[in-house]
């Protein structure tokens, strides 16, 4: 199971309804305004407590676009858009949020 | 995905419609269902989830009158005649609400997060309203 996050999580309460309802062992990827929840701040609040039981990835270049790159927390894997897409053909199931 | 779009599962596929917005102020909830009646209609094994404010669109006694916009709370009602009856509500985005199951519209499955989470990944496609 992949979760696609796309909303900052202080707009949005979409990133703590998919780790609240999120299985052990799935994979989030937070892109566009969602990988603001990956810089150390918001990761402390919110993906700390999930990054043990769920893989945390977040698209590189919308983290370089909106100049975060050297603020991510540490679990979160960076991704390249051709990355994203295997991780989106290696999963079953997706879910985009909104 | 992949592997389905290029026709190795047959039959009807497991849809997971997962609505989170209330009635009214914007369009999801009303385009979920739209989207549920389509599914329906071509025999595909479909599920409601009601997540955060998407519990909302199963109140009773809505009154749209005031507003001008069509009240579509009726059909969740007529879901039952298209043989979908797989409405699930996540017990904690209830219970945040002061909402009890039995004051919804329909009758539905009270699952908690964790329950829902594996029902959606159970799914085939799962569509966000």
């Amino acid at each position: 199971m992949l979760h696609i996050i796309n909303k900052s999580p202080f707009e949005s309460s979409s990133l703590e309804s998919c780790l609240r309802v999120a299985q052990p062992g799935a994979a989030v990827i937070l892109i566009e305004d969602g990988v603001y929840a990956a810089t150390t701040a918001a990761a402390q609040a919110r993906l700390h407590a999930a990054s043990g039981r769920l893989r945390v990835y977040a698209l590189a270049p919308d983290i370089e676009a909106r100049g975060m790159q050297e603020r991510i927390a540490t679990g979160v894997e960076l991704v390249d858009f051709a990355g994203f897409v295997d991780l989106v053909t290696s999963h079953n199931t997706v879910q985009s949020w909104l | 995905m992949a592997e389905q779009a290029q026709g190795k599962k047959a039959g009807p596929k497991k849809f997971a419609l997962v609505t989170r917005h209330a009635p009214h102020g914007t369009v999801y909830a009303l385009e979920a269902l739209e989207v549920v009646l389509i599914a329906a209609t071509f025999d595909q094994d479909v599920s409601l989830v009601f997540l955060d404010d998407g519990v909302y669109a199963l109140a009773k006694g809505q009154k749209t009158t005031g507003i001008e916009v069509k009240n579509f709370s009726p059909t969740f009602r007529a879901l039952d005649d298209y043989d979908v009856n797989k409405l699930y509500v996540e017990r904690e985005s209830l219970q945040a609400r002061g909402i009890t199951a039995d004051s919804l519209l329909v009758p539905v499955e009270v699952l908690d997060a964790k329950q829902i989470g594996e029902l959606i990944a159970q799914q085939d496609v799962v569509l966000s309203f």
